[in-house]
């Protein structure tokens, strides 16, 4: 059997440990579909699969047990769901363009959770839209909140959504709730003087969780809606790390261009004798330093006034040595 | 007297009136709501009648315009008080049939509970009431169960079809203004709702034997004392006190009356540390009995008026029309 692995991962598929059988993998940017796309997935899984789903943890879908000589028209199965989910894609119904940059995830959001900033799956598929395709390795993914339900900090990008929670004292009642529930689940920046609330802005985390406690509308979320990025986090063999913050309070436009940039950046640096040619981000800007990368990052980039750019960003993590 | 005219000279109406009156009724407020990209529907000021929410339930009461949420009553400084001044127009408010049978109920409260509330007064003066039809029941109301579904004490009832405003005016100031725009004499009555999908019934025979029976334990675990339904509740008048000293002087500052709630902590601290009703389910049993006996028993008619704002906002899905309507099985379990 002669088969071109480096095409076939490129086209989402993989080499699996089961001589002459590859899998499929299915991106869902956001994590939210039309439950028929379900229905298009059994087929696929029946006709040229093995039934299975799995249910990848980058809120995908894999679909295994297909045969090499079963690609096309699997690709060809595919193609109502990569229009249906608005992928970016080159020759329709060739399936992915792509796999480098993976699905860009998202925790539930404002659809459902009443903690969520934003509408996280929205946000995904603009940000899908915009570094999608692309083969470079670049991890995406959007959280409504610093609970950060999808892990956005083991990302190399993680964006989580803040709220500027606006004071009306005229409204306050002095009850006390929004105090308690700063302090007890969030940063504690909030103080009573004088019967009315004191919020420290410089320790605020813009959660909302004094906005969900107000019982009478007193506190209320900025119309601005803003981001914390988190960057450079990463699983793996070497060195696992959580991301840590980039930039505070910043608008969704900057972020964007920052990943932008770094696509420039990785293209760059990167170094192609690594194995399979891949390097990852993180371990690039490790090699070549922060500044050189923020420099990169910032091109072009103009922030308001709230924005707090991390001047030099250090990581911790396991190092495995 | 009935008359029609159109949006926009209701509007002009509205423009002059505003100089001798701030105009209150429910209007949206874009993204306020308390989760991420929803909207509120309160009270405020509204400058066209298009602004007007007509065909949702306000989350909120119009009794934020008449009592205001925290209002200063007087300043002082070391020898001296000046009293606030009160605001340099009357009102207008908006509001439907519950509300106004609730204002009945703040009425009583403040002007016929002994003394006469100045600072209540000195705003319920100057205020006239438009009265908003329904013509439909929103969720969670039972206002028909608690007879607040129809009333004739409005100075205006205004309705917004179109581009044509339907007028019933009993006020004579509002007519002289109404009587600029182009008017055309029609017969006007107000829309009523008949029925609600939520009946409430409070058993004939209620008394304080209630206090013991089981039900008001499933509330101490379900109530969070968050105290939205007071909140939001348009008959729910209690209030307590801040003498606030401003911080740059500390010798001078203002007393200001705020709302308070029965169900948040601290409304039944006492001096020395004691509090009457920790237990939420005793607060949950306190309020119920206070909006469907007490009150009765010393005025002759209920408190609660059955707009139903409490079940609309809690968010634990506590329903009082539900506990209302378990009163019968628990005077049965304690009888």
């Amino acid at each position: 059997m002669s088969v071109n692995t480096n095409k076939l991962k490129k086209n989402a598929f993989r080499v699996t440990n089961k001589r002459g059988l590859t899998a499929s993998r299915v991106r869902v940017p956001g994590g939210y579909l039309k439950a028929e796309y379900l229905g298009q997935l059994q087929e696929i899984a029946d006709k040229y699969g093995n039934g299975l789903l799995h249910i990848t943890s980058r809120q995908g879908f894999e679909i295994p047990g297909i045969r090499y000589e079963d690609m096309d028209k699997v690709n060809l199965l595919l193609e109502p769901i990569i229009e249906g989910l608005e992928i970016n894609q080159d020759i329709p119904g060739t399936g992915y363009t792509a796999a480098g940059t993976r699905n860009i995830s998202a925790c539930i959001g404002n659809n459902v959770c009443p903690y969520a900033n934003y509408n996280t799956a929205e946000a995904a598929k603009r940000m899908e839209k915009t570094i999608f395709p692309n083969d470079l390795h670049f991890k995406v993914a959007f959280t409504g909140c610093a609970n950060d339900c999808i892990k956005a900090r083991t990302q190399d990008f993680g964006i989580i959504g803040m709220t500027e929670p606006q004071y009306d004292k005229d409204r306050c009642v002095s009850c006390g709730a929004c105090v308690k529930a700063c302090t007890r689940k969030a940063t504690g920046v909030l103080s009573e003087v004088n019967y009315k609330i004191e919020r420290n802005p410089d320790k605020c985390i813009g959660c909302g969780e004094c906005v969900l406690a107000c019982p009478t509308g007193a506190w209320t979320r900025s119309k601005k809606k803003y981001y914390r990025l988190v960057i450079m986090g990463r699983t793996g063999k070497k060195n696992p790390r959580l991301a840590e913050d980039f930039l505070i309070w910043a608008d969704e436009e900057s972020i964007i261009k920052i990943v932008q940039n770094t696509y420039k950046f990785v293209e760059n640096y990167i170094d192609r004798s690594a194995p399979g040619g891949k390097e990852h981000i993180g371990y690039i800007i490790d090699r070549v330093g922060f500044m050189e990368y923020k420099k990169w990052a910032l091109d072009g980039v103009e922030f308001d006034d709230k924005a707090i750019v991390i001047n030099n960003v250090y990581w911790g993590g396991v190092h495995y040595k | 007297m009935g008359y029609k005219i159109s949006l926009d000279d209701m509007n002009l109406a509205l423009e002059e009136l505003s100089k001798d009156y701030m105009i209150y009724a429910p209007k949206v407020f874009e993204g306020e709501g308390k989760f991420s990209d929803t909207d509120l529907i309160r009270y405020g000021e509204v400058e066209g009648l298009e602004e007007i929410v007509f065909d949702e339930k306000s989350d909120y009461s119009f009794k934020e315009a008449l009592t205001p949420i925290s209002e200063v009553l007087f300043y002082f400084t070391e020898d001296e008080i000046k009293e606030a001044d009160k605001p340099d127009r009357g009102a207008l408010i908006f509001l439907r049939s519950c509300d106004l049978h609730s204002l009945k109920r703040l009425d009583e409260i403040y002007l016929n509970n002994g003394y006469e509330d100045y600072y209540y007064k000195r705003l319920r003066e100057n205020t006239k009431f438009i009265l908003m039809g329904c013509q439909k029941s929103f969720e969670n109301c039972f206002c028909v169960s608690m007879g607040t579904n129809k009333i004739d004490s409005y100075d205006s009832y205004i309705k917004l079809e179109g581009d044509t405003v339907y007028i019933d005016n009993k006020c004579e100031d509002l007519d002289k203004v109404f009587r600029k725009a182009d008017i055309q004499e029609v017969d006007v009555k107000p829309d009523f709702v008949e029925e609600n999908d939520i009946k409430v019934s409070i058993p004939d025979n209620l008394s304080l034997d209630v206090m013991d029976a089981k039900m008001w334990e499933e509330y101490a675990s379900r109530c969070i004392a968050c105290g939205r339904c007071n909140f939001v509740c348009p008959t729910c008048t209690c209030f307590t006190m801040q003498d606030v000293y401003y911080t740059d002087n500390g010798k001078v500052g203002e007393r200001r009356r705020v709302w308070a709630s029965c169900h948040v902590d601290g409304y039944t601290d006492m001096a020395g540390g004691h509090s009457y009703r920790k237990d939420n389910g005793q607060r949950m049993r306190f309020k119920t009995l206070h909006k469907v006996y007490d009150y009765n028993k010393r005025f002759g008619y209920h408190m609660c008026t059955g707009c139903g704002r409490c079940d609309d906002i809690c968010p634990e899905y506590i329903s009082f029309s539900n506990c209302v309507n378990r009163l019968e099985d628990a005077m049965k379990e304690v009888e």
